[in-house]
């Protein structure tokens, strides 16, 4: 396959690599992560240039590995009135994502109580196969929580005002419409409010290392100090995204042919925006990312309280205001300059994050001058990163940059690598606590299964696209 | 074994490829393989039964359906299954009728391990080779 490098971190493959490329595709790695990604990338991300109204470039992050349809790390934007919609470049998980929560509290204050506060978050943030959340509904208080989000917890007492407007999209797409959604997707998603779930998903408590501070002037405003502890959450719409994302596979693999779309893979199914059936999946998929953001939501309530009913004050108190909270697996309307004109567009990220840069109306008032958060999630062993975004990365990649460091290793290599049991052990003894659901799925997510996070973070600092602000360090894991 | 997982498609996920002789073993090899991705499936007993019928023109659309039925189930139900007792006809469509068995999630008791979050179409086949059926499954985890 043709690969031209454009710059030190930027890779194009032509249209004319493949029959059916409308716009050519952009990697965005260095050499040498670009020399280890899959094969199956650059077969994915040229099959997702082919898809009807994609526009500029179909991209691929830095994080990139072979997914199912649309590489992780892909981003593609199509245009409103005659480019596509595609579940397969969004993913099953609609919405999954990350938070990040800070504290006043320092390491010396909270490493004493670490194994505590682990035991308790365990206890009141359920997760791994099958949980169930603590938050009892109706079928007609779902329904609520699918079209007001973040909102619906605040009114019932699990968040803070301040909270909505440091969220994507305030913790609410306007749009959802719970009359798109199965009976199906409502029985799979009602039990699991405030749930953790598996695989990569987790609850971190980490921490602020002085040397590991890069813009003292944005960490400050995005309020972090030396020391300082905070709590990382990643995940997503649970049972009920997952089930929204298999309906509406069924019905787009059917509306291909009422279309007369042919696609390379039948993941990358499609239906024009303007159909019906792109309009209901896209007032379905809202849905879904509203309940994430509520998901989130609740799980930082619980975090909250744990932490209030170990250190006996007040969350206010303890300064546990939300940093941000971001959402790579989604697809949403914006607005975003194609050849010199203002187009909107339908723009899709499946395991990429938005970062938009400093002055954007979507980025909240208090972060407006510094860009937005960009909260990136390592593997529980390496750590994780808060970044902001850039006027650049509106230019080149519709605002948009990596979601984590993605893996380079088969969960089942990972687990004949190293023992779960093991795994804790060494991660204890590296200054990490770790309560795991399930010894076997903690082994698939080793450190060792993932690339390196900061030659990831790195590759997009130095393309310009999003500047790295912190990178955190793990003192407390919760898994599935 | 009459499935074996397979390590290099979708990094992040997991893939199996399944075989039988008969439409009803692949069925429910297929669905053991899945069950075995989220629990060692020697761990549940088959306590609690589900009956489960679908109807579907193509073959491998009738998998698809079968298997995130069940996943459906875990979640809707908070079961896990071990026992998949399979019948499957062929008049102008197929026809599948089971009976699945299995028990209610319990962390304690069950070995459990990742959670699957859906079947996808990636690399999905179902095809019929010589004498013996073969289906190849990505799940999302």
């Amino acid at each position: 396959m043709e690969i031209k490098k454009i710059s030190d971190y930027i890779w194009e493959i032509p249209t004319t690599e493949k029959e059916g490329m409308l716009v050519p595709a952009r990697i965005y790695a260095t050499e040498k992560l670009l020399r280890e990604m899959d094969a199956g990338v650059f077969e994915q991300v040229t099959n997702v240039a082919c898809l009807p109204g994609i526009q500029k470039y179909a991209y691929c992050m830095p994080d990139g590995h072979w997914g199912y349809g649309f590489p992780i790390g892909g981003v593609a934007a199509f245009s409103k009135e005659d480019g596509v919609i595609s579940p397969g470049g969004i993913g099953f998980d609609i919405n999954c994502g990350m938070r990040l929560i800070r504290t006043d509290l320092t390491v010396s204050e909270v490493a004493p109580r670490i194994r505590e506060l682990v035991n308790l978050l365990f206890e009141t943030v359920p997760a791994g196969v099958g949980s169930k959340g603590l938050v009892k509904l109706s079928v007609e208080e779902f329904k609520r929580v699918m079209t007001c989000g973040v909102d619906w917890c605040i009114e019932k007492g699990y968040g803070w005002e301040e909270d909505r407007e440091r969220i994507e999209e305030n913790g609410c797409i306007p749009g959802a419409d719970p009359s798109k959604i199965s009976e199906k997707a409502i029985s799979r998603g009602i039990a699991q409010l405030g749930t953790l779930g598996s695989g990569n998903h987790y609850l971190e408590i980490q921490i602020a290392t002085p040397d590991k501070i890069f813009d003292k002037a944005a960490a400050k405003a995005l309020g972090i100090f030396e020391n300082q502890v905070l709590v990382m959450v990643h995940c997503g719409s649970r049972g009920f995204g997952h089930q929204v994302a298999t309906d509406y596979l069924r019905v787009f693999d059917a509306a291909m042919r009422k279309y007369g779309i042919t696609v390379r893979d039948r993941e990358l199914a499609c239906a024009p925006f303007n159909s019906p059936e792109g309009q209901d999946y896209f007032k379905a998929m809202k849905c879904a990312a509203n309940v994430a953001f509520a998901n989130r939501q609740v799980i930082v309530h619980r975090i909250r309280q744990g932490f209030g009913r170990i250190f006996g004050r007040e969350p206010e108190d303890m300064g546990m205001h939300i940093i941000y909270d971001v959402a790579h697996n989604v697809a949403k309307l914006e607005v975003h300059e194609v050849d010199g004109v203002e187009k909107e567009l339908i723009v899709h990220r499946k395991g990429s994050t938005r970062c938009f840069g400093p002055g954007r109306r979507e980025v909240p008032e208090i972060y407006r001058n510094i860009g937005q958060p960009v909260i990136v999630g390592g593997s529980m062993e390496t750590g994780s990163y808060l970044l902001v975004g850039t006027e650049k990365a509106m230019k080149e990649t519709f605002g948009s940059t990596m979601h984590g460091s993605g893996r380079t290793m088969s969960r089942t290599k990972a687990k004949h690598e190293v023992r779960g049991t093991e795994l804790k052990k060494k991660m204890e003894e590296a200054g990490i606590i770790v309560k795991a659901v399930s010894m076997s799925g903690l082994a698939e997510e080793a450190g060792f299964a993932y690339k390196n996070i900061s030659e990831v973070v790195e590759t997009m600092e130095l393309a310009g696209i999003s500047r790295k602000v912190v990178e955190l360090k793990p003192i407390g894991n919760i898994k599935g | 074994m009459p499935y074996r997982y397979l390590e290099d498609i979708a990094t992040a996920d997991a893939a199996f490829e399944v075989e039988g002789k008969t439409l009803e073993e692949l069925f429910r090899d297929a669905a053991i393989a899945t069950f075995e991705v989220m629990a060692d499936t020697g761990t549940v007993k088959p306590e609690v039964t589900r009956e489960i019928e679908l109807e579907n023109e193509d073959v491998d659309n009738l998998l698809f359906d079968w298997l995130s039925e069940l996943v459906y189930l875990k979640d809707a139900e908070s079961l896990i299954f071990s026992r998949f007792d399979v019948n499957i006809r062929k008049n102008d469509a197929y026809k599948l009728k089971a009976t699945v068995s299995g028990e209610p999630i319990n962390q304690r008791e069950h070995s459990l391990r990742s959670d699957v979050k859906a079947v996808t179409y990636h690399m999905f086949e179902v095809k019929k080779t010589g004498e013996n059926w073969t289906a190849r499954v990505v799940l999302d985890i």
